[in-house]
């Protein structure tokens, strides 16, 4: 399944029938009014009033929820809405602060103290980050908590793997369910998540952003497994960022802001820029073209030149050359090299052949801090990992890359400190507590805006941004896409990474393409999302 | 003391709270617990008592909270590392096989540092394990836990060698004219010393930074594995210092028994200091605090007329309390009995 | 159905296992002279080591979550006294002392494991303060050094001499030309018992693999529906009753209660799971390889003393020395695989 028969392109953004045939039956919303109506009136779950407080936060305020028996149910918002928040009171992760949950056949209002409490009453999960044991095999983690067992209660292993191999090739995902977890990649192991939480029995399938560590096949599978769920009476509440995929599959909406609960619409009565506009809680302009007319006149100083750099096993040796102002994109599938690619011209990851030079510079790269003395920054594609250091405050995540920059021993005073902070703050709209709140209490769409100042703080002429936009919500993507834009006019040059071919049409000025480790194509000028598309697939458009 | 608390704000807090209970219930059990006197030209006093012996803890506890801070993770080597940087400097000094010697082969203030440099050699090899080979800190140190000592015992010869040479006793009691125990000015020394680079450099930050999240560090600039490797020589050349003022107290290089379960307090100076072995955000001031703190119960302890070997019983009662009393779970529950949130137990119950 | 594959947790209990044969054939080479190819010498150190064996079995088990116990030492020097103290000077039976030391192991773990999994302490912190408290307990009880004689209780007394004898064939005749019998004490079937009940519990019940899965990632067993505070709880349990039991052995071995008794012994059993192949970060190893840690570790100090020249600390050298070998096989392992990915 790896590599096999997917047709497409990871983006989300296209058009309906290239999902595969599963989709092409026809509009969800048809499904929802002909063969879900008798369903109709079985409530599956209600959740109503639900408040919950963090210190500081106002997460929940009056949310609520309605989840019927038989339908797809996606849960929208920005980042910051409570979305997570809401799903992990009702798992049982958090308790709740005030409201009442109420599940069909069971007469009293209910709360979960664990998950497994939640299991019980038929409620299973898939959160967005992985949440099985790489240590453990793939037919464990399946099974664990409810093995099979002997005639001597003894765990009863062939039974377990054989009856695992046979959920697994269900689902046509070609794995040996004997070996650990670890050895299969992060697709692999959600779709296994996945699969597991379907075994569960459940009659609540909640899906945390399952899509975005998927790619296009894989995707277009769970789609058909949704559907297949939803046709056995199960209710899915399904979380994705990706508006595309709600009008693909799901029969309503319900959408929240603030913690507060905006409204539940059926997916026929609301039109994409409705939908928005309601997340948003302002008129939006439709993710409006926001590239100046004409495009800003990149001048013809280089700033980055790279020639034959390769890193080994994971990326072919490629050129590329960025000049000043300006905003290049790189594209491909997901493990096509993207990621490597720009890994490999910061210094991460250290290139074996090859030169980089830097405004004409040479510049032999040992550790990033080589590459930032020179003038780059990099925003890297997981922020948790990669990003975040989670428990220092927001001033201390944004001046960090300055301070390492000047060295150990010139300490920034704290005035200064405080100063560039409470700039970044403002300037970016960060939505925090005080600069002393620590990272990690902030929503995902704020993090990534912290890293950012990080980097704006160094001025930096060359600034790599892997995926900024991903898992955040509509308002900061395209706010990031003007920002994008905004530095570019000003003289920097960006490198643009993102899932969502619009969004890198809508800023880039030129475009990289990978494939399979290697640099294969460069499209500038007249670029549609079809032409793009066609590079990235490879074939007839070369 | 209002001053510390003042830098370091609430962090401070519990730590303190903790060391002024054991030093009150010394107060109520013994009235002239705080007073001292002058004996000889020198201070007596259970506060100086305590500020004395609780020299080498602390110093051990200012490079346990980095080594804590930076990887996450416990350096169990700094006892036989006290004991092999002792009997180093006693080899040196006195020469191999000797049992018992008043005059010194080398000048005796080489010999003392050459002792810190093992102490800083075994924490660049304790460093290289954890920063550049990614072992895990605890069993890392396990090798050099097991076979430092057992070095020093070999270098030794199997016996202790006693160092009967007057300036050679002045680092581990008194300087001739000076009132103040030496150890209480060594002490000072590292702590003012750790306390001014934190102050005057990032090192804290690039440490805290590392401890929390190594990748995004590296990628942002801090060279991680070099700033864990520093933590290790840091906390190595302490546990070296420590060595040799253990073995100035008793003018002996006792391979056995010097720095004897030294590493255990260094670690529960740092946990009583209310700093996560978790690693991450520290405290150096609370470790501090917190390795008088358990010098405190030691001395209570000895005045209470309870034997050294009895002794531990108390200890583990009054570590069992600090650190349930600081555990976040405890407090959370607590706050729920104290009626704050006595609505949402009874829905609870009512569920 | 596919086996698995050999990954390098195999690899690494083969290299364990292989290199335990290499040191004892050496040693049966070098010591020949010496008597130490005999059969009773490998019977020896199993005798010597029965209680360590059952330490490391419960060390493993508590690793594997992720967390560490560094009371049993003190623990086993407690028990020790506990049984000297009752048996030898008080004269009681010693059914019920062994019932009741048993006991305090439950009530032991349970107190740790509650620390540890529902106050959410240290594991660390936690267990040094019950090496603490046993320790300071075993000094309240007695500071002398007592034992136990035939006089004092002849029941325990026969126990402990009791002789398990080995078929013939596996012994060698003395220099008189009598046949000596291989033998095996009472204590050595109690360890070996232990490993073998330890090693279904961990491969065939839903309690070992939920050990593996709370070392594994703790949060994700949480979301799978583990009870994850009480299999921690448990973990601490058992370690602190197989500890007794390990205790138990070690009593029956010295007939002796000290203060000082089995001084270290949490590091040597921390050492022989790791040598074993356990991971300190949890999640990874089996009672097998500490099996195997702990009869290295026995053959080292045999080795040692069969030499009689070589000073003690040359067995400490030799286990750090193995230690070292075995931890950056370990990381270079980890290396590889992460190379692959």
């Amino acid at each position: 399944m790896q590599s096999g028969e997917k047709g497409g392109s990871v983006f989300q953004n296209r058009p309906f029938s290239q999902y595969g045939e599963a989709f092409c039956a026809g509009p969800s919303q048809l499904i929802y009014t002909e063969r879900v109506k008798h369903m109709e009136d079985q409530i599956l779950l209600t959740m109503r009033n639900v408040c919950k407080a963090f210190p500081g936060v106002r997460a929940l305020e009056n949310a609520q929820i309605t989840l019927r028996k038989g339908e797809i149910h996606a849960l929208m918002g920005e980042n910051g809405a409570g979305k997570s928040t809401l799903i992990k009171v009702l798992t049982g992760v958090y308790q709740f602060d005030s409201g009442e949950i109420r599940i069909q056949g069971i007469n009293e209002p209910v709360i979960n103290r664990s998950t497994l409490e939640a299991q019980k009453n038929g409620i299973a999960t898939v959160y967005q980050e992985i949440n099985l044991c790489p240590n453990l095999s793939v037919a464990e983690n399946l099974f664990i908590g409810r093995e099979p067992k002997s005639r001597l209660g003894l765990i009863d292993w062939r039974t377990m793997n054989k009856r695992a191999k046979k959920i697994m090739d269900d689902l046509d995902i070609d794995v040996d369910v004997t070996l650990t977890l670890e050895n299969y990649s992060l697709a692999v192991q959600q779709m296994i998540a996945i699969a597991r939480a379907v075994d569960m029995d459940c009659r609540i399938l909640i899906l945390d952003e399952p899509t975005s560590s998927l790619d296009d096949g894989e995707v277009a599978k769970l789609f058909k497994l949704m559907l297949r769920l939803k046709e056995e009476g199960v209710g899915i509440i399904f979380i994705t960022h990706f508006l595309e995929q709600v009008y693909m599959v799901c029969d309503r909406i319900t959408v929240l802001r603030n913690g507060r609960f905006v409204g539940e619409y059926g997916v026929g009565e609301m039109p994409r820029v409705k939908l928005v506009a309601a997340m948003l809680g302002k008129d939006f302009d439709d993710l409006a073209s926001i590239k100046p007319e004409g495009g800003a006149a990149s001048s013809e100083e280089v700033v980055v030149e790279a020639k034959g750099l390769s890193h080994k096993g994971k990326i072919k040796p490629f050129d590329f050359i960025i000049r000043k102002g300006e905003v290049v994109g790189v594209t491909g599938l997901l493990g096509s090299g993207r990621s490597e690619m720009v890994r490999c011209i910061y210094g991460a990851d250290r290139a074996q052949t090859g030169t980089l030079k830097m405004k004409g510079r040479e510049l032999k790269a040992k550790a990033p801090i080589d590459s930032i003395k020179a003038g780059m920054g990099f925003l890297p594609d997981d922020r948790k990992a990669d990003g975040l250091i989670g428990d220092l405050s927001v001033r201390e995540n944004i001046i960090l890359a300055m301070q390492a920059r000047e060295g150990i021993f010139k300490t920034l005073p704290p005035s200064k400190q405080n100063e560039l902070a409470d700039k970044f703050i403002e300037m970016l709209r960060i939505k925090t507590a005080s600069r002393e709140t620590p990272v990690s209490q902030l929503s995902g769409g704020n993090q990534q805006k912290v890293i950012l100042a990080r980097w704006l703080c160094t001025h930096p002429d060359f600034l790599i941004l892997d995926e900024p936009t991903r898992g955040i919500d509509v308002g900061t993507k395209t706010e990031f896409q003007k920002l994008i834009l905004k530095f570019a006019s000003e003289g920097m040059s960006v490198v643009f990474i993102s899932s969502e071919i619009e969004e890198m049409l809508r800023t880039c000025s030129r475009m990289c393409v990978m494939r399979d480790g290697a640099k294969v194509d460069e499209i500038e000028g007249d670029m549609t999302q079809n032409s793009v598309m066609a590079a990235i697939a490879g074939g007839e458009a070369k | 003391m209002n001053r510390l608390r003042g830098v370091t704000k609430k962090a401070l807090f519990l730590p303190l709270i903790c060391l002024v209970l054991v030093l009150l219930l010394n107060m109520i059990k013994d009235p002239g617990f705080f007073s001292i006197a002058i004996n000889n030209g020198v201070l007596y006093g259970r506060l100086i008592d305590i500020l004395n012996r609780g020299s080498e803890i602390a110093i051990l506890a200012v490079g346990q909270t980095l080594v804590v801070a930076a990887s996450a993770g416990t350096d169990i080597s700094v006892g036989s590392v006290m004991s092999l940087s002792a009997c180093f400097c006693s080899v040196l000094l006195a020469g191999y096989g000797v049992n018992s010697t008043d005059t010194f082969r080398m000048p005796m203030l080489a010999g003392m540092l050459s002792g810190v440099f093992v102490g800083g050699v075994c924490g660049a090899v304790n460093g290289s394990l954890v920063s550049k080979l990614k072992i895990q800190p605890m069993i890392a140190t396990l090798i050099l836990f097991t076979a430092a000592r057992a070095v020093g015992l070999l270098l030794c010869n199997n016996q202790i060698t006693y160092l009967r040479y007057e300036p050679y006793k002045y680092l581990g009691n008194f300087i001739p004219g000076c009132p103040v125990p030496t150890p209480i000015f060594v002490a000072a020394a590292v702590i003012s010393a750790a306390f001014l680079v934190l102050r005057k450099t990032s090192l804290g930050l690039y440490i805290q930074s590392v401890g929390i999240n190594n990748r995004a560090a590296r990628l942002l600039g801090i060279n991680s594995a070099r700033i864990c490797f520093l933590c290790y020589v840091i906390c190595g050349l302490c546990a070296g210092i420590a060595g040799i003022v253990a073995s100035s107290r008793i003018y002996s290089a006792d391979s056995n028994n010097i720095g004897l379960y030294y590493e255990l307090d260094a670690i529960l100076a740092v946990a009583l200091g209310g700093n996560s072995l978790g690693g991450g955000k520290f405290n150096m001031a609370a470790s501090v605090v917190g390795a008088y703190t358990i010098q405190a119960i030691n001395t209570t302890l000895l005045a209470l007329g309870i034997s050294t070997d009895q002794a531990p019983v108390v200890k583990a009662i009054i570590v069992v309390v600090i650190v349930t009393i600081q555990s976040p779970v405890f407090r959370a529950w607590v706050l729920s009995r104290t009626g704050r949130n006595r609505k949402a137990i009874k829905e609870g119950a009512g569920a | 159905m596919k086996r698995v594959s050999i990954n390098s947790n195999t690899v690494l209990l083969l290299i364990t296992i292989g290199l335990f044969a290499a040191m004892y054939a050496a040693g049966c080479v070098i010591y020949a002279d010496k008597g130490f190819s005999h059969f009773q010498t490998f019977l020896n150190v199993l005798i010597t080591n029965a209680g360590l064996i059952c330490v490391a079995c419960g060390m493993t088990c508590v690793m594997l979550t992720g967390g560490i116990d560094i009371s049993v030492g003190s623990l086993i020097a407690m028990d020790c006294m506990i049984l000297a103290y009752s048996m030898g000077v008080k004269g009681y039976p010693c059914v019920p002392m062994l019932v009741f030391v048993l006991a305090i192991g439950l009530v032991f773990g349970l107190v740790q494991g509650f620390l540890v999994a529902y106050m959410e302490i240290q594991p660390f912190i936690v267990t040094m303060a019950g090496m603490f408290f046993a320790r300071g307990m075993t000094a309240v009880i007695s500071t002398a050094q007592l034992s136990i004689t035939q006089q004092s209780n002849p029941q325990y007394y026969a126990w402990a001499n009791a002789k398990i004898e080995l078929p013939a064939f596996l012994g060698y005749m003395n220099n008189k030309g009598a046949v000596i019998v291989p033998f095996i004490r009472p204590t050595v079937v109690i360890a070996l018992a232990v490993v073998a009940i330890i090693f279904l519990v961990l491969r065939y019940t839903k309690f070992g693999r939920s050990l593996y899965a709370v070392g594994g990632s703790e949060s994700s067993a949480k979301m799978m529906g583990l009870d994850v505070r009480r299999t921690k709880l448990k973990a601490y349990v058992l370690s602190s009753f197989l500890c007794s039991i390990g205790g138990i052995c070690y009593s029956l071995n010295t007939m002796a209660g000290a203060v000082q008794q089995a001084k270290g012994f949490e590091m040597e059993a921390i050492a022989s799971s790791v040598i074993g192949g356990t991971l300190l970060t949890g999640g990874v190893g089996n009672v097998i390889g500490s099996l195997f840690g702990v009869l290295i570790n026995g053959t080292i100090n045999t080795l040692v003393i069969t030499n009689g020249k070589l000073l003690s600390s040359w067995a400490n050298i030799a286990t750090a020395a193995l230690l070292c070998f075995f931890i950056i096989l370990q990381s270079v392992f980890a290396l590889i695989k992460e190379r692959k990915k």
